[in-house]
């Protein structure tokens, strides 16, 4: 699997609903587009969450992975 | 039996193939608009009508969202939700003694918020801000702060501020100029998403 380089990395981990959205918005204007950044997150619910911010925004949801009980999200900037 | 097929009588289409110089019907068909995937966004409106700690709460949180998902969104802050929005280090505001009082009764910023239910003298809202650290959740505050770093425009209600007495320097920074319920409807029938919380 070929590895994407991250820009950037947010530690949403142990916050909950809505800062791992609101610090990824953030962070999202930070980096040029076309680079990606990364989310590790501990709230469940920012599966379905980060795939609708994805979705309403425009940007890449490139890649997913749970590792135990943190989520780790690699999103690409349009 | 035989039937004849009858030549499509169109006199409509004759008489403007008649006219002459008219541009050529050519079937390219036109570019198909980008779709980025992209759904088009209405703008969010909150009417931020309490000053309940679980109702602003909930109001920053969708009001915070919004704004990090590339809504337009706007907050009015009218009644007891306009409290809210005064700053943290006023005591007492107002002008007359009925509006002195009335802050006095209930310490106006968003920190000293009383939970609607289960107050029990701030044993309720102590709680829910021990628990809410537990858990991750961001308070009030920092919601607030993360919604104005988004642009949230927080629209202040002109007769509120008035009835209650409040001056733009017992507001905190960065709302916007004071609007009325015709600011609001016009937004509502416009293309904003209402809600009133």
């Amino acid at each position: 699997m070929p590895v994407i380089e991250v820009a950037h990395t947010i530690d949403a981990r142990g916050l909950s609903c809505p800062m791992p959205i609101v610090k990824t918005a953030q962070a999202v204007k930070t980096i040029p587009a076309g680079a990606a950044l990364e989310l590790l997150a501990t709230d469940p619910g920012s599966t379905k969450d980060v795939a609708a911010w994805c979705r309403a925004t425009g940007n890449e949801l490139v890649e997913q992975t749970v590792d135990g009980a943190v989520y780790r999200f690699v999103i690409r900037r349009k | 039996m035989t039937t004849t097929t009858l030549a499509p009588f169109d006199p409509l289409a004759e008489a403007i193939a008649a006219v002459d110089g008219l541009p050529e019907v050519t079937d390219t068909a036109l570019p198909a608009p980008a779709d980025d995937g992209q759904v088009k966004t209405k703008d969010l409106l909150i009417i931020d009508y309490s000053g309940d700690l679980e109702k602003v709460w909930a109001s920053l949180i969708l009001a915070s969202t919004g704004a990090a998902m590339g809504v337009r969104t706007r907050v009015f802050v009218t009644f007891w939700g306009l409290q809210v929005f005064v700053k943290d280090s006023k005591r007492i505001t107002g002008e007359n003694w009925m509006q002195k009082m009335m802050s006095a009764m209930q310490r106006p910023g968003i920190s000293h918020r009383k939970l609607s239910k289960m107050n029990f003298l701030g044993m309720g809202p102590w709680m829910m801000g021990r628990l809410a650290k537990q858990y991750g959740v961001a308070s009030p505050k920092e919601l607030l702060e993360a919604a104005q770093a988004l642009g949230v425009e927080f629209i202040p209600c002109q007769m509120t501020m008035d009835m209650f007495g409040l001056k733009p320097e017992d507001m905190i920074d960065g709302m916007s100029e004071p609007a009325g319920a015709a600011t609001v409807i016009g937004l509502m029938t416009e293309n904003s998403t209402p809600l009133f919380i």
